[in-house]
């Protein structure tokens, strides 16, 4: 199967829910260093549920059509299932073989996630190894 | 009399397979001849043993053998003296040792260690590392637009400040510019500072004479120069390895060992502790010799024709930035470059499944990036088993992919 696959790179021409959100109770930023992708994460909750999103970033095509793909995903979410996805969750939602070379372009996404959300609960942020090892519930 | 290249292609294994990969990556190591493989699996099959230890005839021969090897690296880049060649681990550990022994020795707090902002990652981290341990400054060379060391600025900083160590490449694995080291090496004399020269490409592209740069530290590593890896080069001047104090600590580098103390061993053995890379330093003379067997302007004058050809294709194409200087003369050994709106692992991802090999990232100068406005570019580079026709399928690989990434 093709890393780009038209789903992701119809996601990367054409971004869903790009941009700022104004009303965002939690704005957070995450990086992949060593390839220079960047993510920022902006997230409106209302009654427990993700009721907005919108995120900005550069990066290559994986990472960029991974945050729209998610984003899209995560829009009416419960605050609950969106604490609870995990990196498999991830795969099967960009649908592509993900090899050791952009494994971390494929979960910048989630990485921003998780950090956005334990931000919002007033918990400590996880670092990469987290991310990339969590394990399913 | 060009180089012949279907002849040296039929002397890598790699090359000889029925789909062979468009390897265009030689700057971040180089494919490995069958004399170099051979030499390696002769060693391991017929005479494996540790070297200066032991008086059995395996042992004799494999001593012989390692030796040879630094007689061999010695003559290569014309050292004086077979002992003024260490081997290490490779060309980053080569950096490391004259950071941890002679500069942790002869540098004080307030001296200024002077880099270029061409400067690979191993020619940078070792002298932060050597100013944090030590109050010592570190001063940067900056370069011009198309990534020129403004020679200009060294003046300046030689005489303001106390310059005791000057570290530059010889050849940038990111512009393919090559400073002037020889006119660096005086400047660096005259005030009364040293020079390290970061070999590691400049090496494989053109002849290196430690006596016509009159530098006094040359670092290089084995596997970018057709050998293996798991070898680095250090050429220093005799009289500095004498007044610099041991590297790592262990055997081999010892005279003598009481229960009080130790007295370090001459060089080169009071700076190669423990069993040393003797494979591969039968390997990397192998890789010497078989290289001897073509002259410097021949395969200087192979790859210019690869330098011109690709700078022509990447020029002509839409969106293509290339980095360094502009002129395919002015520069060896790689090509980086950017295009607009596609992230370069994109690029090389696809590249790569059409089994062309580029590099992708920062190519361990994140500095140098930086300063250049680029956060990552993807870059070309050569070796003497390249091919124009190489140069035309990257060509089409690149329409391929930029076809598909475009936006």
């Amino acid at each position: 199967m093709d890393l780009y696959a038209e789903n992701i790179l119809d996601h990367y021409r054409d971004p869903r829910h790009k941009g700022v959100l104004a009303n965002a109770d939690i704005t957070h930023s995450e990086a992949n260093i060593s390839c220079g992708d960047e993510v920022t994460l902006h997230i409106r909750i209302e009654d427990n549920r993700i009721a907005d999103i919108a995120w900005e970033g550069t990066g290559c095509a994986i990472s960029q059509a991974g945050i729209s793909i998610l984003c899209e995903e995560l829009h009416g979410m419960s605050v609950h299932d969106a604490t609870a996805l995990t990196k498999e969750d991830i795969y099967e939602l960009l649908g592509i073989p993900v090899g050791p070379r952009r494994f971390k372009c494929a979960l910048l996404c989630l990485h921003t996630l998780k950090n956005a959300l334990h931000i919002c609960e007033g918990e400590p942020v996880q670092d990469w190894l987290q991310t990339v090892e969590i394990e399913d519930e | 009399m060009a180089t012949n290249t279907p002849d040296v292609r039929s002397q890598f294994t790699a090359l000889r397979m029925k789909a062979p990969p468009v390897y265009l990556d030689c700057a971040a190591t180089a494919q490995t001849p069958d004399a170099v493989i051979d030499a390696m699996d002769e060693y391991y099959r017929t005479y494996c043993a540790n070297v200066h230890r032991g008086m059995h005839g395996l042992t004799e021969r494999a001593t012989l053998a390692y030796e040879e090897a630094r007689k061999t690296v010695a003559s290569f880049v014309g050292a004086m003296y077979t002992s003024e060649i260490i081997f290490t681990k490779n060309c980053t550990e080569a950096i490391n040792l004259v950071a941890r022994t002679w500069a942790e020795e002869h540098l004080q707090k307030g001296d200024t260690v002077v880099l270029s902002l061409l400067e690979h990652h191993s020619n940078i981290v070792p002298w932060q590392q050597l100013a944090t341990r030590k109050g010592v400054h570190v001063e940067w060379i900056p370069v011009d637009k198309e990534g020129k060391i403004q020679t200009g600025e060294i003046d300046a900083i030689l005489q303001r400040a106390t310059v005791k160590l000057v570290c530059v490449t010889g050849l940038s694995n990111v512009t393919g510019s090559r400073p002037d080291i020889a006119s660096m090496t005086k400047k660096a004399h005259d005030a009364g500072a040293l020079i390290l020269v970061d070999a590691a490409q400049l090496a494989v592209h053109h002849k290196v004479d430690v006596q016509e740069i009159d530098c006094d530290f040359l670092t290089f590593s084995g596997h970018k120069l057709y050998g293996p890896t798991g070898i680095g080069v250090l050429y220093a001047k005799r009289d500095l390895l004498r007044n610099m104090p041991p590297f790592l600590g262990g055997g081999m580098m010892i005279q003598d060992v009481t229960m009080e103390g130790f007295t370090p061993a001459e060089s080169p053995a009071r700076f190669e502790a423990g069993t040393p890379p003797i494979a591969q330093a039968i390997g990397l003379k192998a890789a010497i010799e078989w290289l001897s067997g073509y002259s410097w302007e021949e395969m200087e004058a192979h790859e210019q024709t690869l330098m011109t050809a690709c700078m022509r294709v990447l020029q002509r194409m839409d969106g293509v930035s290339v980095i360094g200087p502009h002129s395919a003369t002015e520069r060896s050994g790689c090509i980086s470059f950017t295009v607009d709106g596609v992230h370069p692992h994109d690029l090389t991802d696809l590249l790569g499944q059409e089994g062309i090999a580029l590099r992708a990232g920062h190519h361990c100068a994140q500095p140098l990036h930086k300063h250049l406005g680029v956060p990552a570019t993807s870059r070309v580079s050569f070796g003497i088993y390249n091919t124009e026709e190489e140069i035309d399928l990257l060509e089409k690989g690149m329409k391929k992919a930029l076809d598909i990434l475009k936006i």
